[in-house]
């Protein structure tokens, strides 16, 4: 459990300062939550302050019960929070295997990372000595970024726009595999996202507009009352996840 | 035949060898020779005229190894040697050179070879050459290795040059020569740390027809380490080259890198790169949110990179 108490953020844009959060207050703890609202409304940034991949201007964050907020990025890797970058990092010489096997933190088979692999839609033989570089499209990064995170095994893990810049068919299966996830999991998968089926899947929605918390509540409320909404940019048209 | 741990040591360092190997082999320690062997197919011959072998692979060899390390061990020792490679027409080989220096002196110790190649007409070699140095004492461990590579019509070399701690000064010089459908493929990997300098000199003459050359380095510079690499491909007739340094920087280290190219053909294509910066935060971030420390993640990048 995940809970944020008065977390600001405040950041120099274009030599102006600006708050990016105001005031967050949030207990996560249900099974699937999903972050959603309009670009630039500061969905990332929270996420990345409960990785510690960013610093709060000031206020606390506490997993299961323990102040964290000090805590480096490894150290909360440790005690069980995970990452799924939007934009997968690129390496040179580092391979699908090994990030799996740190990931996992031991060696393992190569049958159990293959397993990982084809979780996420890879045929496993042809990825696990690929180096994670440019050499790779988009959408395999994409799923393969998903594979290491899995291999996290934790109990907090959290997925930036898992679907950006994976086609169609890809989405389909994506979705598959988030269900196959929560059910597995005996944690919580919060995911930044803007489409409606993964919204759909989810316990709890949270809309975050303009650095604050716009909506808070159980899917079946949440939900109506975005796709009633036309003024609301929450969502990525359904042509777009297709491109 | 013993060897002592040092030697050992070295021995599994630059050669991944822990006692006398099997097939064809020329052990050097501190200056003379130690032990050889010969293969059906291989021989090797020490030089009259000068300190040195010739290692002569008869054409259509194929699946040998020769492994030809040189151990250093005594301070203040100044080896110099020529070693000079026959591959016979149509032989498919590897060749395992590399020098270990253990310096616990106050004296320099210094290895100079001197390697020409001559790969014959549709002949295919790979060679792999390490360069390590360690030892505790203030004598600089210093490593100048010459590579000079002639490579017939159809042949096909590739070359592993590493250099892997430990070694205070080089400077390498490779000049390769290619005929008519010819390949060479060299991966050059460095680090340097302390005050190390390390430098590389890459001249490629493309002059055969349909003729293709890669020079690819990978180095890393720590520490307050300087690193130069120069080189130069030089496209002759219809052909196809590439030359790319990548480096990485880390604490004061210093790299500079110069890849030229020169096309002297219409039909020539070729390609120059070069690619300098410290680690990128976010593959630091990335890592560190699968577990590892900052430290533990920065080791990962770097042996990857060189790897």
């Amino acid at each position: 459990m995940i809970e944020l108490k008065n977390i600001c953020f405040t950041a120099e844009v274009d030599g102006e300062r600006k708050e990016i959060l105001k005031d967050i207050n949030l207990t996560l703890d249900d099974k699937l939550i999903a972050f959603t609202g309009p670009n630039g409304g500061g969905k990332s940034t929270l996420a990345k302050i409960i990785m510690g991949i960013i610093t709060p201007t000031s206020g606390k964050i506490y997993f299961n019960g323990e102040d964290i907020t000090d805590l480096s990025i490894d150290e909360r890797a440790r005690k069980g929070i995970a990452f799924a970058f939007q934009q997968p990092v690129k390496f040179k010489g580092i391979t699908v295997s090994d990030l799996i096997n740190i990931a996992s933190g031991k060696k393992l088979k190569v049958t159990d990372i293959c397993a990982y692999l084809s979780e996420v839609g890879l045929c496993a033989r042809e990825y696990v000595n690929r180096e994670i570089n440019s050499s790779l499209s988009g959408g395999e990064l994409k799923r393969i970024e998903l594979a290491i995170t899995m291999a996290r095994n934790s109990t907090f893990t959290i997925f930036d726009e898992p679907e950006a810049g994976i086609d169609l068919w890809s989405f389909k299966s994506l979705i598959t595999v988030f269900e196959r996830l929560v059910n597995k999991s005996n944690g919580t998968l919060l995911i930044i996202s803007h489409q409606e089926r993964i919204l759909n899947i989810a316990d709890r929605i949270v809309i975050i507009a303009n650095g604050q918390i716009k909506t808070d509540g159980k899917k079946e409320d949440v939900l109506p009352e975005i796709l009633s909404s036309s003024a609301c940019q929450v969502l990525t048209s359904k042509t777009e996840v297709a491109q | 035949m013993s060897f002592s741990e040092i030697q050992k040591n070295l021995l599994k360092q630059v050669a991944d060898i822990e006692s006398i190997p099997t097939g064809a082999y020329n052990i050097r320690t501190d200056g003379k020779l130690h032990s050889r062997n010969v293969s059906a197919n291989i021989d090797i011959v020490s030089k009259k005229d000068k300190d040195g072998i010739d290692i002569i692979i008869k054409p259509f060899t194929k699946n040998e190894r020769v492994d030809i390390p040189v151990i250093l061990t005594k301070s203040g020792l100044k080896d110099l040697v020529y070693n000079d490679f026959y591959i016979g027409e149509g032989a498919d080989v590897i060749i395992v050179a590399g020098c270990g220096i253990c310096n616990t002196g106050k004296d320099a110790s210094e290895h100079v070879g001197i390697h020409s190649f001559h790969v014959g007409k549709n002949a295919k070699i790979k060679y792999i050459e390490k360069h390590y140095g360690e030892g505790d004492g203030n004598g600089e461990k210093i490593l100048n290795p010459t590579t000079e590579i002639e490579i017939s019509e159809g042949g096909y070399m590739e070359m592993e040059t590493a250099q892997i701690k430990g070694v205070d000064s080089s400077v390498r010089k490779t000049i390769a020569k290619l005929d008519k459908d010819a390949t060479l493929i060299i991966k050059e990997s460095i680090m340097t740390h302390g005050t190390q300098f390390a430098d590389t000199d890459f001249y490629v003459d493309l002059y055969g027809e349909n003729s293709s050359a890669h020079v690819i380095s990978r180095s890393i510079a720590k520490d307050n380490s300087r690193q130069r690499f120069i080189s130069l491909v030089d496209g002759n007739n219809k052909c196809s080259g590439h030359t790319e340094c990548d480096a990485i920087i880390m604490n004061n280290g210093i790299v500079t890198a110069e890849p030229k190219i020169n096309a002297n053909h219409i039909e020539a294509s070729l390609i120059h790169e070069a690619t300098i910066g410290k680690i990128a935060g976010e593959q630091l971030t990335k890592l560190m949110t699968l577990g590892l420390t900052e430290k533990e993640a920065e080791e990962q990048i770097v042996n990857g990179f060189l790897k």
